[in-house]
């Protein structure tokens, strides 16, 4: 086998048993564990009272905002793994291209800074 | 045939190893390690010194019934624990235990190992959605605006190292490493950083809002009853042994020790020294946790992005800047 499939070949495998192993000790419980379920039981937990509604409710935007202002990082973080590599080989021409970048993403994040994007009230 | 084999036998290895030597282990360690901070003795009736502690609290869990709670999304309640305990079992396949002793030396080692971790989340976020628990869901939010600003400083700061060296693989990161340690500043930065992130990524205190349990009982995970609960702590505890061997790897030198241990040959001398630098930040991980009290959700979100991500930022564009002017 050629080099890179066989890299994922044991991602794979990782990933497949891995979710066997995970999987495997429900068998033990289905055979082992008592079963009695009533609706009292299946509750869920709110400090001992009734739950009140459903917990799929509106939730608040700041979370939101949160994960949009990550995502502009994450792929920018995407950009510089294969900058790292070949830097040296490339010199400081690659470093004023990646400067550029990452000054123009970091405007970005002091103009949401500014926007109070980053503020949890 | 030979790699079939290779394949099936580091399969084997390694999930023993996560299940006794991580799983087990560490929870019993933190255990120990409480009651030795808060002064108290901790748990001693089971087996010698209370070694088997944890195994017995697994063999009582294996009895217990599973309550699906009402109104809960059935499959994705099922599928969470799975997705968190499969994440931290994949992030294995790259570390390198000692010289040539590693599952696959990937060619994009550490971007592979962040972007599994970082599957954790979704795992995280599942579970406190499906289980239709107010608490369960604030923890889930929680989890998922925590990890997602840490994990960039923490990518910043692998960067870094990722600059100096060259390379992506974690075994060339270990070799390229000067002896005995580095002196560019900007890796001891990094690495300080990478210590705050890495404990913010575990859900550790005094990061742990997702499961604070004076507020939302247990987070994401309150209502999973025992098997699944165990999942949740596999995936917990095996990515934090996970990322403190990341960052043995990155910045303690991997396996490579003070002196040689006599008679034992360069492998057992390299796997003696790499789990014994993992053991002692997990160690460090767990006496942070048991010392410092909690952030405010506030208080930790403006460390990640009004001081932690500036600064990783900087401190790899002074790496880049250094490497570029010497290349």
């Amino acid at each position: 086998m050629r080099e890179v499939p066989l890299d994922w070949a044991y991602v794979a495998a990782f990933a497949l048993l891995g979710s066997l192993l995970a999987a495997l000790p429900f068998v033990v419980v289905w055979l082992l564990a008592p079963r009695s379920q009533y609706p009292q039981k299946r509750l869920t937990y709110e400090s001992g009272v009734i739950p009140f509604g459903s917990a799929w409710a509106q939730f608040h935007v700041r979370y939101y905002l949160y994960g949009l202002v990550f995502l502009l990082f994450d792929i920018e973080v995407i950009f510089i793994y294969p900058w790292t590599v070949v830097l040296r080989q490339l010199g400081p021409l690659a470093f004023v291209e990646m400067l550029i970048f990452i000054v123009v993403l970091a405007v970005g994040l002091m103009y949401a800074w500014r926007k109070g994007a980053l503020e949890w009230a | 045939m030979a790699e079939v084999i290779r394949i099936v036998l580091s399969v084997v290895i390694v999930f023993t190893f996560v299940a006794v030597g991580v799983a087990l282990f560490l929870v019993l360690m933190e255990r120990k390690v409480s009651a030795w901070v808060q002064a108290r003795i901790g748990p001693r009736h089971v087996g010698p010194y209370g070694a088997l502690q944890t195994v017995a609290d697994l063999l009582k869990l294996l009895q217990k019934e599973h309550i699906l709670p009402a109104g809960a999304d059935r499959l994705m309640f099922a599928a969470a624990p799975v997705v968190v305990a499969v994440a931290a079992l994949l992030s294995y396949v790259v570390l390198p235990w000692g010289p040539g002793v590693i599952v696959r030396d990937l060619g994009v080692g550490v971007l592979y190992f962040t972007s599994v971790l970082s599957l954790e989340v979704v795992g995280i976020l599942t579970a406190g959605w499906a289980s239709n628990n107010k608490y369960a869901l604030l923890g889930g939010l929680r989890s998922a605006a925590q990890m997602v600003s840490y994990e960039l400083p923490l990518g910043f700061s692998i960067l870094t190292v990722a600059t100096i060296t060259g390379t992506l693989s974690t075994v060339r990161m270990v070799e390229a490493q000067p002896y005995p340690w580095y002196t560019y500043p900007s890796v001891i930065v990094a690495g300080l950083v990478f210590l705050v992130a890495a404990t913010a990524e575990s859900n550790r205190i005094p990061f742990d809002l997702p499961e604070a349990e004076s507020e939302l009982v247990a987070g994401y995970f309150s209502e999973y009853s025992p098997l699944r609960f165990a999942l949740f702590q596999l995936g917990e505890y095996g990515s934090l042994f996970a990322t403190s061997a990341l960052f043995v790897t990155l910045f303690l030198g991997g396996w490579r020790g003070p002196f040689e241990l006599p008679l034992v040959g360069p492998v057992v001398d390299g796997i003696f020294w790499f789990l014994l630098k993992t053991y002692a930040v997990v160690f460090f991980f767990m006496w942070v946790r048991w010392t410092y009290p909690r952030f405010r959700i506030d208080q930790l979100l403006n460390v990640s992005w009004k001081l932690l991500l500036p600064v990783s930022l900087a401190n790899l564009l002074l790496a880049g800047l250094l490497i570029a002017g010497s290349g």
